[in-house]
């Protein structure tokens, strides 16, 4: 199969009347690669995608595949491939038809798409129940028809949206892998949309994080996890989510009511101190604390302690269990693991 | 499990005495197509299939044959249910679908229609067939029918594409059709029901239908057989025998299709086909 093109969006917005859902978006992805839109409900996913699809027409702005302007193009004429949240499988084709009806649409001959849409089914495993109906498969194979539906026609973009938000816990991490294995192997370029910030990190080179149609950053998840830009981005990325201490930054350190951090090289003014769960231990010499929750989670304990009226939570190794109720020592890592962020939540530090 | 209520024998009594009226109309039918006499209920002469003579002699009391009445409803009722299935759909599509302007008078003006008398319409109508030299023609007919229960049809198709999820429509855009495909490979046979339901709405309707060919035709060459019926009211001494058996031979498609079609035109009234 051919390689993806890279994708362009510049200045991309969407009204809906008085809502706006998309606000002057620009953003580049490459060929091939795997960019995931993150983001909560309603922060205008969807809408990106399907104005990249071609059913929505942008307000303002441009979406450029390769050097072509596609954006005043019929969605048949952009070469793309989309799976629904809802898969919109039809109900009334059977699942051959269903992966056929974008070679049927293009006239392709039968015996061919006999072969094509056998292949792509046997790639995704789903060859053998072809003569079914969407209806009479489970959850996990309407997906995998939906996928094969967008892929049968080799495009050069592909479209997911929420993909794995209907499918049972249990086989959303195969799907996983598997969505990226096929995505890697055919080289297409591919836009997953999530609110699952595990998904988004695990599966994209670069995840676009959204908040209220707002593009917040837009990097590899190892710089969303360790340098967010924003608080937004700092709260949303990450499980559990980082603390956000609101306080004052006094040059050598941080204070929040009666807690104080030394910090050296801390920058001054009114800000929030990020740290996140996983990088504060409990111990001798920390800030005194009472526990309030202790939560296992596995292999780790989550502690929900409070420090001198803040609350923080706590990620700690499954062997070391406090008892709620009981007063501990918490202990702030070094500078380097800490996030500075300004009276508007923009990131001020540290490098 | 539907649960009797408590006085139920009471209850069925006073349904079969509501129903009992009909059901003596259909036994007076039967009996008076059958029997060369009948009193009251009680059958006076001889089996006797004289009143059936309308099928061989070809044309009784001046009358054109039957067969050309029966071939002017079944072209009549077919040309009705196909055209406002036909139309129905597409503009109830467009209604539910598309944005356009004066989409709410549209809408409201459909509403204001239907409830609309068409019988305060039909001098008005007179005048527009006279003009378009379509008075006394079976097209002419079947084009004010089926204009007249569009409104009802458009409704109901509408309720039925509104529950259509966008996102089978965006699929198969994105999958490359045209809207025009869109329409007939995906909303329409979503939508399978509500055509039926239409479709036997208006061929019903059409069957019997009697005022508006009534008063749009003349010529006999036109006649449906509502008008054929009609026609033995006009004379001095109503041959009852021959009129009921006419009345047996214009039922008998109706109560045919209900009897084969029973289950699902039951469905359908109560509205719980799916697709
Ligand atoms: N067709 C539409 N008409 C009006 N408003 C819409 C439409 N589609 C989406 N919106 C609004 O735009 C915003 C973004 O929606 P959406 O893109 O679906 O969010 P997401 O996919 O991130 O959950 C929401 O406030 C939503 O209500
Ligand atoms: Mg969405």
């Amino acid at each position: 199969m051919k390689r993806g093109i890279p994708v362009r969006l510049e200045g991309l917005s969407k009204r809906f009347g008085r809502v706006e859902a998309v606000k002057r978006l620009d953003l580049e992805i490459g060929a091939g690669e795997l960019v995931a839109f993150l983001g909560p409900s309603g922060c205008g996913k969807t809408t990106t995608l399907l104005m990249i699809a071609g059913i929505y027409r942008p307000t303002t702005g441009a979406v450029y595949f390769g050097d072509r302007r596609v954006d005043p193009l019929h969605p048949r004429d952009r070469d793309v491939g989309m799976v629904f949240q809802s898969y919109a499988l039809y109900p009334h084709l059977t699942l051959f038809e269903n992966i056929a009806f974008p070679l049927r649409l293009k006239k392709v001959p039968d015996a061919e798409v006999r072969a094509r849409v056998q292949k792509t089914a046997d790639l995704l495993g789903i060859g053998h129940i072809l003569e079914r109906k969407p209806a009479q498969v489970s959850g996990g194979q309407q997906q995998r028809a939906a996928l094969a539906r967008a892929l049968v026609k080799e495009p050069q973009v592909l479209l997911l949206d929420e993909p794995l938000s209907n499918l049972d816990a249990q086989i959303r991490l195969s799907a996983r892998a598997e969505i990226r294995r096929l995505q890697q192997e055919l080289g297409v370029t591919a836009i997953l949309v999530t609110h699952d910030q595990a998904e988004a990190l695990a599966m994209a080179d670069r995840v676009a994080v959204f908040s209220m149609g707002e593009l917040q950053q837009y990097d590899t998840p190892e710089v969303l996890y360790h340098r967010p830009k924003n608080t937004f981005v700092a709260g949303f990325v990450g499980s559990p989510p980082m603390n956000l201490i609101e306080g004052t930054f006094t040059g050598d350190g941080f204070r929040s009511g009666e807690l104080r951090i030394p910090i050296p090289g801390a920058p001054t003014g009114k800000g929030w101190l990020g740290v996140r769960p996983e990088h504060l231990a409990l111990g001798e010499g920390g800030h005194p604390a009472r526990v309030l929750v202790v939560e296992p989670l596995g292999r780790e304990v989550l502690v929900v302690a409070e420090v001198a009226g803040v609350r923080l939570q706590v990620l700690l190794p499954e062997d070391r269990r406090p008892e709620p109720g009981g007063q501990v020592g918490v202990v702030f890592p070094e500078r380097a693991t800490l996030h500075f962020f300004d009276e508007t939540g923009r990131r001020i530090g540290p490098e | 499990m539907p649960l009797l209520p408590k006085n139920w024998p009471l209850w069925l009594l006073v349904l079969v005495l509501i129903t009992l009226p009909i059901g003596v109309g259909l036994l007076w039918l039967f009996l008076t197509a059958l029997f060369d006499q009948v009193h009251g209920l009680r059958p006076v002469g001889d089996f006797s299939p004289e009143n059936w003579r309308f099928f061989t002699e070809g044309s009784v009391g001046g009358r054109p044959s039957i067969w050309v009445a029966l071939k002017n409803s079944i072209l009549f009722a077919a040309a009705v249910a196909t055209l406002e299935v036909l139309i129905a759909s597409m503009a109830a599509y467009a209604i539910s679908r598309m944005k356009f302007p004066f989409r709410t008078p549209y809408l409201g003006m459909i509403l204001v229609l239907h409830a609309f008398p068409a019988v305060s319409l039909l001098i008005a109508i007179y005048y527009i067939l006279r003009v378009l030299g379509l008075f006394d023609t079976l097209i002419g007919v079947i084009l004010v029918k089926a204009s007249l229960e569009l409104p009802l049809g458009i409704w109901l198709m509408k309720g039925f594409f509104d529950q259509l999820s966008w996102d089978m429509e965006m699929a198969a855009l994105v999958d490359g059709a045209s809207r025009w495909t869109v329409f007939w490979k995906v909303a329409l046979p979503l939508v399978r029901p509500g055509i039926l339901a239409l479709g036997t709405f208006a061929l019903l309707s059409a069957w019997g239908e009697f005022i508006l060919p009534f008063t749009f035709i003349v010529s006999g060459k036109s006649w449906t057989l509502a008008l054929y019926m009609q026609s033995f009211m006009r004379e001095a001494f109503v041959d009852y025998g021959l009129m009921a058996a006419v009345g047996l031979f214009y039922a008998a498609p109706v109560l045919l299709l209900f009897l084969l079609g029973q289950r699902y035109l039951l469905n359908i009234y109560s509205g719980g086909v799916k697709g």
